[in-house]
């Protein structure tokens, strides 16, 4: 039956590992900016200011945590935990090393777009119950944008799927082994990395949060640790897309030389950081250009995609 | 498994109960959700994995969202108008209904002859043969009717040019 240690000890690891790594990534964002545009960044506390994020911890606990008197309280005081939970959860099926996974799920693909389609309810209702119209059409542009792109990322990922003949994500890091779905797929790559940025919301997919606009898009008016939960959440995203994109396109653990966790964590910070360079790098589009970009030129590509990859699976067993 | 299985079923019949008693739309809404989210527990312990999947990326993840968007959109007016709707003789006709179903359910456990529902665990390749075989037409049929639908929302969504305004 099941090994209860092994287990314990398998979600202890990710889960620790998970929330330290997306509390660091505050600090490292905020470094690797930094280095883009040619300044220091946060770099007082401690070595290298690596513990600026503890700092950023502290402060967000002891702010006041104020909820609004028109706010629909109930929701709101949920909504935080939402963003945290889905992110959490997904996690549950990524396998970072062989048989280093805590439920090795036969959809386990299945269940990674079920959470990440639930994580569009923190979004949604936060900016629902905050009461306030610029939290309001926070939510209004997340529903466009989310449900749109929801709709690529399934499609885009499923040309891994097809190559691999499984929905199980170990099973598709196996047939990796010997090559890489990124080179077969390149475009459902493309596509799925893309949808995935716009889920995250994360530049240049951002108008969900657009400050310029928006004040802060839905969490305008949460503050202190519902707030933070909010940013952890977001993190948290970055971290799951990462890692899912390593593990459907870039071959997961495999790789030579190093074990297997390592080869893992490395090719998940590489992802960090480019999620991070292109925010440095890039304006965020305009929403309706946003919109018929998804709609006109990802959905097409990546049905394309899919119809060729299935031609080439149906033609390739004879 | 058993125990497991009755939890989920008391959240879905209780959340359920909220859609239809609340008295906020959005808030009946996420009810729906949280009894959705626990159906979708039921089909995993039955076995039936994907289908449990599928159940939160369509109804969870996909349907229940635009229905909160629109709903959203009603504003607080709509709470009082929904109080004054949910009076006690709005209950009658469906509980009369819901009788009639209560009596058959209990009839047919009583007679007990149930036939015995074989879990077989219906595999995502088992599913898809059964729909792209057997029930091609059907599939064809839903696309047909989703496509018209597509069309017409593009239609009433396309940009007026300057004369046909």
């Amino acid at each position: 039956m099941i090994d209860w240690s092994h287990t314990a000890f398998t979600i202890a690891v990710i889960l620790g590992s998970c929330l330290t790594l997306a509390g660091m990534l505050i600090w490292v964002e905020r470094r690797l900016l930094g280095v883009w545009q040619e300044r220091y960044g946060p770099n007082r506390l401690g070595p290298g200011g690596c513990l600026q994020s503890l700092a950023d911890m502290i402060k967000i606990f002891t702010k006041e945590d104020w909820i609004p008197p028109f706010a629909d309280k109930a929701v709101f005081v949920i909504t935080p935990a939402i963003v945290v939970i889905t992110a959490l959860m997904s996690f549950a099926v990524v396998p970072i090393a062989p048989s280093f996974v805590v439920a090795d799920l036969n959809v386990g693909v299945m269940f990674f777009l079920a959470m990440s389609s639930l994580a569009a309810y923190s979004v949604i209702i936060g900016g629902w119950a905050s009461n306030n119209k610029f939290a309001f059409l926070g939510s209004l542009r997340a529903i466009a944008q989310l449900l749109s792109y929801e709709v690529f990322m399934g499609i885009s990922l499923m040309g891994a799927v097809l190559l691999a003949g499984s929905f199980n994500l170990s099973d598709i890091v196996e047939a990796q082994r010997h090559q890489w779905f990124v080179i077969p797929q390149f475009l459902g790559f493309l596509g799925f990395f893309m949808a995935g940025l716009a889920e995250a919301h994360r530049t240049p997919f951002d108008m969900p949060e657009a400050e310029a606009e928006l004040v802060a898009g839905y969490h305008s008016e949460y503050s202190g640790m519902k707030f933070g939960m909010f940013f952890v959440g977001e993190y948290l995203s970055i971290l799951l897309l990462s890692a899912m994109t390593v593990i459907l396109f870039f071959g997961g653990w495999h790789g030579p030389w190093l074990p297997p966790m390592v080869w893992f964590a490395v090719k998940m910070f590489g992802f960090i950081a480019l999620i991070i360079l292109i925010r440095a790098a890039w304006p965020r589009f305009r929403f309706d250009q946003l919109l018929s970009f998804g709609w006109k030129v990802v959905m097409p590509l990546a049905l394309v995609n899919l119809l060729v990859t299935g031609g080439v699976v149906l033609w390739r067993a004879g | 498994m058993e125990t497991l299985f009755y939890i989920a079923a008391a959240v879905t019949l209780l959340a359920t109960l909220r859609v239809i008693t609340h008295v906020h739309a959005v808030h009946a809404l996420l009810y729906l959700v949280v009894a959705l989210i626990a159906l979708s527990l039921i089909f995993y312990l039955l076995g039936a994995e994907f289908a449990a999947a599928l159940e939160i990326i369509i109804y969870g993840g996909a349907i229940m969202v635009l229905f909160i968007f629109v709903v959203m959109l009603l504003g607080p007016l709509a709470v009082e108008q929904e109080r004054t709707w949910l009076t006690p003789g709005a209950w009658v006709g469906p509980s009369i209904l819901a009788l009639v179903l209560l009596g058959e359910v209990g009839y047919l456990i009583v007679a007990g002859d149930l036939p015995a529902i074989s879990i077989q665990e219906p595999r995502q390749k088992a599913v898809s043969i059964a729909l792209f075989g057997p029930y091609i037409i059907g599939v064809e049929l839903a696309s047909m009717l989703l496509l018209p639908g597509l069309i017409g929302a593009y239609h009433l969504g396309r940009r007026l040019s300057s004369e046909a305004r």
